[in-house]
């Protein structure tokens, strides 16, 4: 692996974990949304990367297109002072770096298949369209009615109530 | 020689390549991109400069007045003198605005839409970067607008930013759906995401004479006036400028910016305007194909512009002529109104399509639509109560 | 290490940032946003595998990322819309102002 291989990989991973961090870190609500949005595009990246360019653009579409804007939405829509000294709840950090930690062994101890790059034949619409019709259409009606489910449970939810 | 002066650009660039041979690979493809980009920068940059000064002298003519005559002939050096008024402009920041995100929102808002101009074909074998999901691409990108948007208005520290941010928001999703669903119908007929082949699928001529573009069908006539109508509302013009209304909210999101920033605004504008309309021609219009089989010495690349420039028009023409609409109007329409239809836009080009009878098949695309048409007006109206207009004068 | 170990590192250490600030945080949006963080890792760590595995072309993976991709959308129109609900009654989206519930 030469570096003009690693190179595109370790700035991707570096943007995707600033982001990250910074959205788990930063105790403005606003700008937390905002990294998280780099972490999203970092993500795509990836996806881009790992040759499956349709998940990356769909990422884009329904993550920072859809997921973000109604983060903004929610933070707009409700005034939380989390600026204020005690935002954070330290306690925390310790369990989220002893997974880290576990994770990371478990990840050292397993064999993994020796990872032979571009050997994945290459992601196609037409491919992902006749997959999805042919293998996986009750998941994809089932998908359907969660969406539904989610999108008339989410109007209920925020209608006014009549008085 | 018809050929030559169709492929000039191609041309020119091969030979300026050809300079590079002496290069290793990547750099031969780096310069290359690069040089794509460079073309499409500059074209579209002296297109946003003339229509600046179109836009204003078209709707003075519409308004009975010239419009801008004193600089230069006709008045057409004008952006020359708005560039250097926006460059020396003090760049006013408020005391209580949120600095970075303040800097980075017009950058935001213009980097989305330079992207999307670059999956567009501008003529045979002109496109600048060709994508395989060149289509999803471009929607990809247009949903990172809103964002933009969003860290315009609230960095401002200002209500009536926030509250203009808030309507473009939710006007520029609602108005999502409906330009994604209209162009299902085209991406079916046509069999790809790519634009070349949507623009390869809308090649020929019946009987000689009438093109075959996908405008002249009857799903996808009602398809380019609904794509078109929702494309109005993605860029915020009239009748759909609510967000940005000069008698209400100043200037809605852009309240706090100056100088440059608000013409890097104004530039996002303009070329979200652009990437939507060579969007429309791509997918409706033809691309660059000529309107008849005999008009085909003509250069594939003046096609695509002339067709570009009177969807501008329109643009223009309709921003002078409209009233503006309410925000509850607005979103009562998209999803009431051009849902269903853009659904049953997708029934009628598959009519279209799959039965075997050509005249059965146009004739039961035109049902459907007509059908779907004439329920919803019923349905929607069914609550309105219209009376004898009166006139009152002073006397 | 390999390719495919470097990848579902860099999936991990999202992961335990999202676990990170669903776990530190007291605004319930904060926690909304670790959600998403840890679903995005997950979606990752699919598609790496499918890239990375055996019968690539089966494009398993892949299916298995875009389900999660939709699901995970209508998880945070539901979630977001339950945020609004409840700040409409209390007035407050800190977590620990939400204990009626509690004793």
């Amino acid at each position: 692996m030469n570096l003009l291989s690693i190179l595109p990989f370790a700035v991707i991973a570096a943007i995707t974990l600033a982001g990250a961090l910074a959205a788990a870190a930063l105790p403005n609500l606003v700008h937390a949304a905002l990294s998280l949005v780099l972490a999203f595009l970092g993500v795509a990246a990836f996806f881009f990367l790992l040759g499956a360019e349709f998940i990356g653009l769909v990422q884009v579409i329904v993550y920072v297109g859809a997921v973000a804007v109604l983060i903004v939405f929610t933070i707009l829509l409700t005034r939380s002072d989390s600026g204020r000294p005690g935002y954070m709840n330290w306690g925390g950090v310790p369990v989220a770096l002893a997974v880290l930690a576990g994770l990371l062994w478990a990840l050292s101890r397993t064999a993994l298949p020796a990872g032979q790059a571009g050997a994945a034949a290459p992601l196609t619409v037409l491919g992902i369209g006749q997959t999805l019709m042919n293998q996986y259409v009750w998941p994809l009606q089932a998908v359907g009615v969660v969406l539904t489910a989610a999108l008339v449970g989410a109007v209920v939810l925020v209608m006014e109530e009549k008085r | 020689m018809i050929d030559a002066a169709d492929q000039i650009f191609v041309i020119a660039k091969r030979l300026l390549l050809s300079l590079l041979m002496w290069a290793p690979d990547w750099v031969v493809q780096v310069v290359s991109s690069l040089m794509n980009v460079a073309a499409v920068l500059g074209v579209f940059l002296v297109l946003f400069a003339l229509i600046s000064v179109f836009e204003r002298k078209i709707l003075g003519r519409i308004q009975n007045r010239y419009g801008p005559n004193r600089v230069g002939p006709f008045g057409l050096l004008q952006p020359v003198a708005d560039g250097i008024k926006m460059l020396i402009k003090e760049d006013i920041v408020p005391r209580g605005a949120d600095k970075a995100v303040h800097f980075l929102a017009p950058v935001a808002m213009v980097a989305p839409a330079i992207l999307a101009l670059g999956v567009i074909p501008y003529g045979r074998n002109m496109t600048a970067f060709s994508i395989d999901a060149g289509i999803l691409f471009f929607f990809a990108v247009g949903s990172a607008t809103e964002l933009a948007v969003f860290m315009a208005g609230w960095s401002s520290n200002n209500k009536y930013s926030m509250l203009g941010a808030m309507r473009a928001i939710a006007q520029m999703v609602s108005y999502e759906l409906p330009l994604i669903i209209t162009v299902l119908p085209v991406v079916m007929i046509a069999g790809s995401l790519s634009p070349d082949q949507i623009v390869a699928a809308q090649n020929g001529y019946l009987f000689g004479l009438v093109p075959k573009w996908f405008v002249l069908t009857p799903w996808g006539a009602v398809a380019f006036i609904l794509f078109f109508t929702a494309s109005l509302v993605e860029s915020n013009r009239t009748p759909f400028d609510l967000p940005e209304g000069e008698s209400e909210l100043v200037a809605g999101h852009m309240t706090e910016y100056s100088g440059f920033k608000y013409a890097t605004f104004f530039m996002a504008e303009y070329f979200g305007m652009f990437a939507v309309s060579g969007l429309a021609v791509t997918l409706f219009l033809g691309g660059w194909h000529a309107p008849a089989a005999f008009l085909q010495f003509i250069p594939s690349w003046i096609w695509f512009f002339l067709k570009l420039s009177v969807l501008l028009f329109t643009f223009i023409w309709i921003r002078g002529t409209l009233p503006r609409v309410r925000i509850d109007q607005v979103m009562k329409l998209a999803w009431t109104f051009m849902l269903p239809m853009a659904f049953s836009c997708l029934l009628a080009a598959a009519a279209w399509h799959y039965i075997s009878s050509a005249a059965l098949g146009w004739f039961s695309s035109l049902l459907i639509v007509g059908i779907a048409y004439a329920g919803l007006s019923k349905i929607l109206e069914a609550r309105k109560h219209l009376s004898v207009r009166t006139y009152q004068f002073a006397e | 290490m390999g390719a495919l170990e470097a990848v579902i590192a860099v999936s991990i250490v999202l992961f335990s940032l999202g676990l990170m600030a669903v776990l530190t945080r007291r605004d319930a949006i904060f926690m909304l946003i670790g959600i998403e963080m840890m679903l995005a890792a997950g979606n990752l760590n699919l598609v790496a595998f499918w890239h990375y595995g055996p019968h690539p072309e089966q494009m398993t993976g892949a299916m298995m990322a875009i389900f999660a991709m939709a699901v995970a959308a209508g998880e945070t129109a539901v979630g977001l819309a339950l945020i609004l609900a409840v700040y409409r009654h209390r007035r407050s989206t800190q977590i620990d102002q939400l204990n009626t519930l509690k004793g």
